[in-house]
């Protein structure tokens, strides 16, 4: 109970000021004669986020599905990066001036070829996802690794600890923290990988909706895409968040 | 002086750093014997954690050679326990976990050891804190199981980098007291205590602990001075306050501010 009012006492400001733009919005559109599809009103979106003629759980699949999987491949390959980057010294020089290209190209101009690659589907906005979300996990793996103590290798030498002992007992869970810290960046970047595949093609998922409602001008429809959209961001986000915490309890306040 | 664990020989150190070679160390040669506690005492940065590595064989030096235990050292030795001034637990192992690391790294077998690292805990007095995390214990208590780490296997000798220079006054003088207790200052023989290697800054730490003290003096790190502490042990909280002890430390501390101390010693 106390939890709660800390909890409310912080947020109350908040949830204030949401309520108020809720209601001059409610009210800009009620009286000030702002027509429908510039501006709908808060209950049409309402209404369109549960009812009407779009299939919303089919698209709530789909784009979920794309941003999990972009989120893991970006997680899998990341870390497999990070660890080949902090391993060897000459993989490090083949692989971050290659790496550091890939991050500073557009990734929105790339979506158009791979159109052309692969077709439609799901897969290449996964790989839109994670071609975007990937890099702060390379780079807080790599970091993460080789930040240990000095004094602490010296200790693992003492004993004559091998080089995959030293990795598997200090250095990966001495990186966990910095892992999961860049994580919650790569929940971020997945969402808006996917749904910037889905913009430039596909004939599913919640950017999908979006496009579509630009020639039938339904905009409350769109409002509503956008709020699925958050709202699946947000539970991938608070859920990297949860199993950060309990992964890793030691890390509190690294990032 | 018949048992020698461990003699350094001419030893001279010079780091190549950036701006150009760093001569750390010149031509030390210094014999300590099996059981003795020798403390190394100066100013900063004369070399003493260089020479502890190289006794450590963590490092090579550049000239003289070093023998533990009448071998000679070119790699890290295993036989040897590490204190360090930050104690440098695993935030994410316990207490135990963290004592029993060098069984794992040195591959042997940890849970056979488990006995004996409660045992050192129980000794340290941090029995009820082997399932804490090191976060959840004060910087002293800390320390005290980094010394219950390095003590897991056994060494025979210990080689501590000033361990509690990152603790406030009065943790450190009980953390000395505590040192000799575990180092045995009460219940082994002479012959049967680890030799211990000590690098402070203290002057009247490395006297309140020391049968040795030894003092370097600027870089390049010389011997400077081999005085043996005389001072009957047990050491107690009362030695501080006699004048055997005040003469010993205002006698390092003139050699190591340059100031004659003939007319005092007289
Ligand atoms: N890895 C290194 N490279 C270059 N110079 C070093 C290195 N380690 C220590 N030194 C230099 O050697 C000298 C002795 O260092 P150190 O042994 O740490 O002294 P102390 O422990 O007595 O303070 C210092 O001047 C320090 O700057
Ligand atoms: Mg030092």
């Amino acid at each position: 109970m106390t939890k709660f009012a800390g909890l409310s006492r912080q947020y109350w400001p908040t949830l204030v000021l949401f309520a108020f733009l809720l209601a001059s919005w409610q009210a800009a559109v009620s009286f000030g004669g702002i027509r429908e599809y510039l501006l709908p009103a808060p209950l049409s979106v309402w209404n369109a986020l549960w009812h009407g003629d779009t299939s919303w759980g089919q698209h709530i699949w789909t784009t979920t599905l794309e941003i999990v999987g972009a989120f893991f491949m970006a997680a899998i390959v990341g870390v497999a990066l990070g660890v080949a980057i902090a391993w060897s010294p000459l993989l490090a020089n083949a692989l971050v001036p290659f790496l550091v290209f890939v991050n500073t190209l557009p990734k929105v101009a790339i979506a158009p070829l791979f159109l052309i690659w692969m077709g439609y589907g799901i897969f290449p906005n996964m790989l839109m996802g994670a071609l975007i979300g990937f890099f702060p996990v390379v780079i807080n793996t790599a970091v993460g690794l080789s930040q240990v103590e000095a004094d602490m290798l010296d200790l693992g030498r003492v004993f004559s600890a091998p080089k995959w002992k030293i990795f598997l007992k200090i250095r990966l869970p001495n990186a966990l923290p910095y892992i999961l810290s860049a994580l919650k960046i790569t929940a971020t970047a997945a969402v808006v990988g996917a749904i910037v595949g889905e913009f430039v093609a596909s004939q599913r998922g919640l950017g999908y909706v979006i496009v579509a409602t630009q020639s039938s001008m339904n905009t409350s429809v769109a409002f509503a895409a956008l709020i699925w959209i958050s709202a699946v961001g947000l539970a991938l986000y608070g859920l990297v968040v949860v199993v950060a915490r309990l992964w890793a309890p030691w890390a509190e306040g690294i990032d | 002086m018949a048992n020698e664990l461990i003699e350094l020989d001419k030893l001279g150190m010079i780091y190549e750093a950036a701006s150009g070679p760093v001569e750390a160390l010149a031509d030390i040669s210094l014999s300590v014997g099996a059981g003795e506690f020798v403390s190394l005492v100066g100013p900063s940065g004369c070399g003493k954690s260089t020479l502890l590595r190289i006794v450590a064989g963590l490092r090579p030096a550049t000239t003289g050679t070093v023998s533990v235990a009448g071998r000679r050292v070119t790699k890290p030795i295993n036989d040897i326990g590490m204190v360090f001034q930050a104690p440098i637990l695993l935030k994410w192992r316990t207490i135990l976990e963290n004592v029993l690391l060098p069984a794992e790294l040195a591959g042997k077998d940890a849970r056979a050891l488990r006995g004996r690292a409660l045992e050192l805990l129980e000794m340290a007095e941090l029995h009820g804190f082997a399932d804490k995390l090191p976060r959840e214990l004060s910087g002293g208590m800390q320390q005290r199981a980094s010394l219950c780490r390095a003590l897991l296997l056994d060494p025979p000798l210990l080689l501590m980098d000033e361990p509690f220079g990152a603790l406030d006054a009065m943790t450190r003088d009980d953390m000395a007291l505590e040192l000799l207790r575990i180092w045995g200052e009460r219940d082994l023989a002479r012959e049967a205590r680890k030799t211990v290697l000590f690098v402070t800054h203290s002057i009247s730490e490395a006297v309140f602990l020391s049968d040795r003290v030894v003092v370097m003096s600027p870089r390049p790190g010389r011997i400077a001075a081999d005085l043996k502490i005389d001072l009957p042990r047990p050491r107690t909280v009362e030695l501080r306050a006699s004048e055997a002890f005040g003469r010993l430390n205002l006698e390092i501390f003139r050699i190591l501010t340059g100031r004659s101390s003939a007319g005092m010693l007289g």
